[in-house]
């Protein structure tokens, strides 16, 4: 089954199995995932739920949009070019998994 | 999605009929009881006595909010249709506005109000939340809507927009009569209109280039028209938007916390023991008491919503404020409790029109509590609250309280 993997800046590691069109903010949010803070519920307004995206998994994502792109300027943590909303990405399409690092901060 | 044709009156039918009245003064003094009776009554609920349909669940309001291209802004989103009647003023280019025309001035208001941008204004806000609890502290026993609820948004952040100390007086008054616009033209919104002729004036005056700060929000959205990134004639439309919204809501939302706060000593013992809780204490009380109650949107097309089959151009009441109190949503969801989690929740609604400034609320309700709970031992309600009437924002007119320090 597909799966997003969260990995904590500890080394950390969680696996969630998903569905396809499965966001990484809700499955996280969903499954008390430390470190994924969503406080506008998924709006791509408050940049707290920043993720950086294996480099394995960043191709396989949609571009980042113009909103999107805005708000990674507001990100707590310093901003990388694997830098994505969380709320902002989506389990792709037969893919087996998708693997996101946890930033130490989002405030 | 199949679409089958239903004549009009065979839709109304389908859905439960409620004489309900969401404007009249006893439901807008407490309306929970009475949304959670439009919950029961099914997903969609037609309001006779505005032509309206109805929703109060939050999964119905979230997938709404979120499908702006089938119920769409540009209509006005109170009862009025924009398209069939003479709105009450010029729409705003933002609220009630579809894209490709909002995309273009919400890049522009959502760049000024991100994390990035306010997070500057955060140690000129804490210094003034200092002052304030000085004050009241001083006072002791005070109305804690003129010396708290109103007296620090309009000050913080009608500062941050750059409008002149001298007639401040007449932006609560503005804003009160713009949300109730968003209701029905009922006795309460035409006598608030007629009363604000002047308060009109004056923000059509602090609106023009030359009477703003050098340096707010305000002169910034000039510079955006100077790049031409707006046309000239959006930048003070888009001023009048910031202090139509920015003042009333955030105002309101410092007097939902005072009472709740207030009315359960317990959660504010919890606060005043961890001023860090203050933001997750404020976003709490944005969900269990939120500000903003209802608004409208309009359908595009024909749409079957909770198994009803709505025409095109059929007005839709969304109840974000019954959204969060919803139990297929929350647990308990009637308890104010600063310890859950209250992210999730609709108070800003979501989608592309998600408020553009609830990172400015949250920024300015988290301060104020912070300042609060280090400083103040309890709060506590020496007379009745008297509330503030409104067709969609709820808040009040007088707060009598008293603090204790820390």
């Amino acid at each position: 089954m597909p799966q997003i993997t969260y990995v904590q800046s500890n080394g950390e590691r969680r696996s969630i199995p998903v569905s396809p069109g499965a966001t990484v903010m809700l499955t996280a949010v969903a499954n008390d995932i430390p470190g994924i803070v969503a406080e506008c519920g998924g709006a791509a307004m408050c940049a707290t739920c920043h993720v950086y995206v294996e480099e394995s998994s960043l191709a396989l994502l949609p571009p980042v949009s113009e909103v999107e792109n805005e708000m990674l300027d507001s990100a707590a943590s310093e901003r990388r070019t694997n830098s994505r909303l969380g709320c902002q990405i989506a389990m792709p399409d037969g893919v087996e998994e998708l693997v996101v690092h946890v930033p130490s901060s989002q405030n | 999605m199949k679409i089958t044709t239903l004549s009009h009156e065979q839709a109304r039918i389908e859905a439960p009929v409620s004489d309900f009245d969401p404007y009249a003064d006893e439901t807008l003094n407490n309306p929970y009881p009475h949304y959670e009776a439009l919950r029961e009554l099914g997903p969609i609920v037609y309001l006779k006595r505005y032509g309206a349909y109805a929703i109060a669940r939050h999964a119905e309001i979230d997938a709404v909010l979120r499908d702006h291209v089938t119920f769409c802004s540009s209509a006005g989103i109170g009862l009025a249709n924009f398209h069939t009647e003479e709105p009450w003023r010029k729409p705003s280019l933002i609220l009630e506005a579809d894209p490709p025309a909002h995309g273009r001035t919400r890049k522009v208001v959502a760049g000024l109000l991100a994390p990035a941008s306010i997070n500057k204004l955060r140690p000129t806000f804490e210094q003034e939340a200092e002052l304030l609890v000085d004050r009241i502290l001083e006072m002791g026993r005070f109305d804690a809507v003129p010396e708290l609820c109103a007296a620090y948004p309009l000050k913080v952040f009608a500062d941050a927009v750059g409008v002149p100390a001298e007639g401040r007086e007449h932006l609560l008054p503005y804003g009160d009569m713009v949300f109730n616009g968003f209701g029905p033209f009922n006795e309460r919104f035409k006598e608030r209109l007629a009363a604000a002729q002047n308060s009109i004036t004056w923000i059509g005056e602090v609106c023009k280039r030359e009477n703003l700060t050098p340096d707010g929000f305000g002169a910034q959205l000039y510079r955006a028209a100077d790049e031409g990134e707006l046309a000239p004639e959006e930048a003070p439309m888009l001023v009048r938007t910031l202090l139509s919204a920015g003042l009333d809501t955030t105002a309101f939302t410092l007097c939902n916390a005072v009472l709740s706060f207030a009315r359960h000593p317990d959660q504010w013992a919890l606060v005043h023991a961890n001023p860090s809780l203050a933001r997750q204490a404020l976003e709490e009380v944005l969900r269990y008491e939120s500000t903003f109650h209802s608004f409208y949107r309009t359908t595009t097309r024909e749409v079957e919503l909770g198994g009803v089959l709505l025409p095109e151009w059929q007005k839709l009441l969304v109840f974000i404020g019954s959204a969060n109190r919803d139990p297929r949503r929350w647990e308990r969801p009637d308890t104010f409790d600063v310890t859950r989690r209250a992210s999730g929740n609709l108070a800003f609604g979501t989608g592309i029109h998600g408020c553009a400034g609830q990172m400015m609320a949250r920024l300015e309700g988290e301060i104020v509590l912070k300042a609060l709970a280090k400083r103040i031992k309890s709060i506590r309600l020496e007379g009745e609250p008297v509330y503030h009437y409104n067709n969609s924002v709820r808040g009040y007119d007088s707060l009598p309280v008293s603090v204790t320090a820390a």
